[in-house]
């Protein structure tokens, strides 16, 4: 991957920016995973009672709690492996505003419904 | 002036963290601008380069009691089903709204958007708020660290003002209302 220009200007190292990269890339991650378990969830029944953890709040519960769950956890793994490296954030960014969107667009019911 | 506990709930819920949060969107914009731009003489003291993060990091806790208590306090209310054959469904809103065709849409779009679109904005700005605290003296240098911030802030200002339309829409419509009765002032 390619490598991010350090700042000869600024008197302090800029910090690698892995770290950064993994934050990002894993907001994307688990914000499509919201939209994800949300589909799955309301196209089978199976996994809709699966998901209802909490019953007073149906499968929400578990839609929230495990899209959560998966979000730190693949933070954590890249958080691991990216911390000291320096990464392409333009190529991060495209894959998560990409996530993002398609989570916006994919948790809308009249287009979640035809998925 | 009376309010009921369950009225208030969805006060502290959507008046209360939900609006605190959308107000607090626009001057995170600013506020981001104003500390990585590199048009703009900021403070460069090593203060200044905290604020934004101390910043994200309350709205960011917002967030998630937005999130949390609309899901486990309000939500539960909202979805209570109505014993069979009630003819009074005002206690039960969202079987009230899908009673009627007029108002069912309000239901199957609007809470159905609401109830998981809210969920990615404490994502979203938790991890502007971890960016903006440990990159808070590279954000200036870095093109693309600002893009992520700026997209993600404004991501969830939409998903957040979707949230927030539709639970002010949804709370007109049929207000999630009960529990114990607390006065506010004596009539006379």
């Amino acid at each position: 991957m390619s490598t991010l220009t350090a700042n000869s200007q600024d008197s302090a190292p800029d910090l690698p920016n892995g770290s950064a990269a993994a934050a990002i890339l894993s907001a994307g991650i688990g914000s499509f995973t919201v939209a994800l378990l949300t589909i799955v969830a309301d196209q089978s029944t199976t996994v809709k009672n699966i998901l209802s953890i909490y019953k007073p709040t149906g499968a929400l519960s578990g839609v929230t709690t495990f899209a959560i769950l998966a979000w730190l956890v693949v933070w954590a793994i890249l958080e691991w492996r990216w911390r000291g490296r320096n990464l392409s954030l333009k190529r991060i960014n495209i894959i998560a505003f990409t996530l993002l969107l398609l989570s916006l667009l994919a948790t809308f019911p009249p287009l979640g419904d035809l998925l | 002036m009376e309010i009921t506990t369950r009225s208030l709930w969805t006060l502290v819920h959507g008046m209360g963290f939900g609006a605190l949060y959308l107000l607090a969107c626009s001057g995170a914009i600013v506020l981001l601008y104003l500390r990585s731009s590199p048009y703009v003489q900021a403070d460069s003291r090593p203060a200044g380069d905290r604020i934004l993060g101390i910043y994200l990091t309350v709205m960011a806790a917002l967030a998630w009691l937005t999130v949390l208590s609309g899901t486990y306090i309000i939500y539960p209310w909202y979805r209570t089903a109505p014993p069979a054959g009630a003819a009074h469904l005002t206690a039960f809103p969202r079987s009230l709204l899908l009673s009627n065709p007029a108002t069912k849409q309000w239901h199957l779009i609007g809470m159905e958007w609401k109830e998981h679109v809210a969920w990615l904005v404490p994502i979203a700005i938790t991890m502007a708020a971890f960016i903006a605290i440990k990159y808070a003296r590279d954000l200036k240098h870095s093109p693309p660290l600002r893009s992520a911030l700026y997209g993600f802030v404004a991501t969830s200002l939409f998903a957040a003002g979707v949230a927030g339309f539709f639970g002010a829409m949804l709370d007109k419509n049929a207000p999630v209302d009960g529990g114990q009765t607390i006065r506010l002032v004596r009539g006379e």
